[in-house]
């Protein structure tokens, strides 16, 4: 393999070599014949499929389940399904509530990214670039934020959500969620509107745009690219989030709707598993929930691995 | 850009300011004020009681075992994590080059960057299904199916893996593990090939070997992603909320055996068992936070060191 799948050489390796000759492409370079080297590139594929396999196995297998049969299942879990059962996600979807929660947790999702990029990016711009008596506070203040795990001020959020009569309400877990995603938005777009050149901004206000203007029409469509990574982000970290609804989106009676949201949701139907077998209903759930984020990351792909990562680093 | 800044500034900045006070700072302090008291769901008010709470933590068995086991995360989900993330972004990076300089990736890399990726952006909640009907401890888990199909296992003693106390902690981290690698694996890749050409230059010059340029050059100038990392996954061991709550028995069992710091708070105050003790579970958090808080640092100290520009 190592002499088929050789890279296209840097640009600086270019000059050492020959110029090009018919059949120059399949001889071995110089470099090229070290056994080790075909040696280590056989063992890491080999690592690297393994890896893979015990990645994707364990999914593919729980999302080919959820067209099969509980007794089935039962009877030989490796089986592929004899036929479709796509009852088993209507199912799912309408006795087991996933519908309901699936539906919770987008108008959750979106209301709180919604918000959370407003109002972060409007904090994080102006701590970025105005000079105030406060400014270092406010933001060591958020900053602050990312390093304490949220269970810790989970018992008196309860009492503080409950005092607002937010208790099981859409918008109380939204401003919970807007909250608790703040941190991490003012610290990213904050050190990312400093990257953005000043001169810009200048412009717009010797054009005589306001403040205001200035920030919704020329900084926020600049910041595109990072609004987009940390957009993405709080996307998949607000509809992942459990403990936040396990606390805060219990039905305070049983006159109240259920709006709990589909992590929760998805726990208690596991919980429930050893009283009322539906096997198949809860895989079918399963992949209900796993399909918008599956979505999400198979089109933003880059913009997930780009932004995870690259906020990490920062 | 002087004109009117004051009132902009003030416009912008109440809104997130307040809903961050609000539902953030406020229960933050909360926490460490009811950690004082006697404040308990039976009652209205409460009295100061003083260190008495901080006392009975000592005492409490139970919370003892949950922090022993909250540093077992701590100390084992980094290690394996970012040890087995280290060890896939070497193999991803080091097939191909042989003694050509710089760091590329081998065949398809970009493929298994996507597929190891994956797990670390699912919800837990679907995470614990999934491995909670593989590890099933009868026959039915497609685990003990396996090692029962060819012959490892008794098919009438099928393994315990999530009930068996010697068991479910080490299982609990595999599962972190799985979720957590691809993505670390991912960053330091963008580490790697953040490295400029030219050092792997110098150093083949120099006669360097594979195996010397990845421990002499590669490692150390991903110091910095590596120490990121490390604090990262060590606030993250300190949760493990969600798994031990969706996958263990009775949520943190077999006879607390899996109980953390985190299931421990919310079952002091919210569980089934003599819940709404809030004092006493705030004492718990402020315990944690602290905890937390000395342990990042002293992870910050000891791998830090001057910043290497290129």
């Amino acid at each position: 393999m190592a002499t088929t799948v050789t890279p296209p050489p840097p640009p600086g390796a270019a000059v050492r070599r020959r110029p090009a000759e018919p059949g120059d492409r399949d001889r071995p370079r110089r470099s090229e014949r070290d056994p080790a080297g075909r040696v280590l590139n056989v063992f890491s594929h080999g690592f690297l499929i393994t890896w893979g396999v015990l990645v994707t196995f364990p999914l593919v297998w729980a999302v080919v389940q959820a067209f099969r049969v509980d007794s089935e299942i039962v009877a030989n879990p490796w089986g592929l399904p004899t036929s479709l059962r796509w009852e088993n996600f209507s199912r799912a979807w309408n006795v087991s509530s996933i519908g309901d929660y699936f539906i919770s947790t987008v108008i959750v999702v979106s209301g709180g990214v919604f918000l959370t990029m407003l109002l972060g990016s409007m904090a994080a711009y102006v701590l970025a670039r105005y000079e105030f008596p406060g400014n270092r506070v406010i933001y060591y203040g958020f900053v602050a934020g990312l390093t304490v795990p949220i269970f810790l001020a989970l018992i008196p959020l309860f009492f503080v959500v409950r005092n607002l009569n937010a208790l099981n309400t859409y918008h109380g877990l939204i401003m919970v969620y807007v909250a608790f995603s703040l941190p991490f938005t003012v610290f990213f777009l904050h050190s990312f509107f400093r990257t953005l050149p000043i001169s810009v901004a200048e412009q717009a206000a010797v054009d005589g745009a306001g403040h205001t203007r200035t920030f919704f029409q020329v900084m926020l469509p600049m910041a595109k690219p990072g609004l987009l990574s940390v957009g993405i982000f709080n996307v998949l970290g607000q509809w992942n989030q459990f403990l936040l609804p396990q606390t805060l989106m219990q039905q305070q009676s049983s006159f109240e709707p259920d709006r709990s949201v589909l992590a929760q949701g998805l726990v208690a139907l596991a919980v429930q598993q050893g009283y009322r077998n539906d096997i198949s209903g809860l895989f079918a759930g399963m992949t209900i929930a796993m399909l918008p984020i599956l979505v999400v990351y198979v089109v933003f792909q880059r913009q997930v691995q780009a932004g995870l990562t690259g906020a990490t680093l920062k | 850009m002087q004109r009117g800044k004051y009132p902009f500034i003030i416009g912008f900045l109440a809104l997130p300011v307040a809903v961050y006070l609000v539902f953030m700072i406020s229960p933050f302090a909360q926490t460490a004020v009811y950690s004082f008291t006697d404040w308990g769901a039976r009652t209205t008010d409460f009295n100061y009681i003083g260190f008495d709470n901080y006392t009975r933590l000592l005492e409490d068995e139970v919370f003892r075992k949950a922090f022993g086991n909250s540093m077992f995360f701590f100390i084992t989900l980094p290690v394996l994590t970012i040890g087995l993330a280290l060890f896939f972004a070497f193999m991803l990076n080091v097939g191909g080059r042989a003694n050509r300089a710089g760091i590329r990736g081998v065949f398809g890399s970009s493929v298994y960057k996507v597929i190891f990726f994956f797990p670390f952006i699912l919800s837990i909640a679907i995470v614990a299904i999934v491995w909670g009907t593989i590890l099933r401890t009868d026959s039915h888990g497609i685990a003990n199916a396996i090692l029962m199909g060819i012959g490892l296992v008794d098919e009438d003693r099928p393994l315990l893996f999530l009930s068996h106390p010697a068991t479910v902690k080490w299982i609990l981290v595999a599962v972190a593990v799985w979720g957590f690698a691809g993505f670390f694996m991912v960053l330091f890749s963008a580490g790697m090939s953040a490295i400029p050409k030219d050092i792997f230059e110098a150093a083949v010059l120099d006669g360097a070997k594979r195996g010397q340029q990845f421990f002499r050059v590669t490692l150390p100038l991903l110091r910095d992603n590596i120490s990121v990392a490390w604090v990262y996954v060590g606030i993250l061991a300190l949760d493990m909320f969600a798994l031990v709550v969706a996958l263990t028995p009775q949520q943190g069992g077999p006879n607390n055996a899996s109980q953390v710091m985190a299931t421990q708070i919310y079952q002091t105050a919210f569980g089934s068992y003599r819940p709404g003790q809030f004092g006493y579970a705030c004492a718990m958090g402020v315990t944690l936070a602290l905890f937390t808080l000395v342990l990042a640092i002293i992870q910050l100290r000891v791998l830090r060191r001057d910043r290497i520009e290129y």
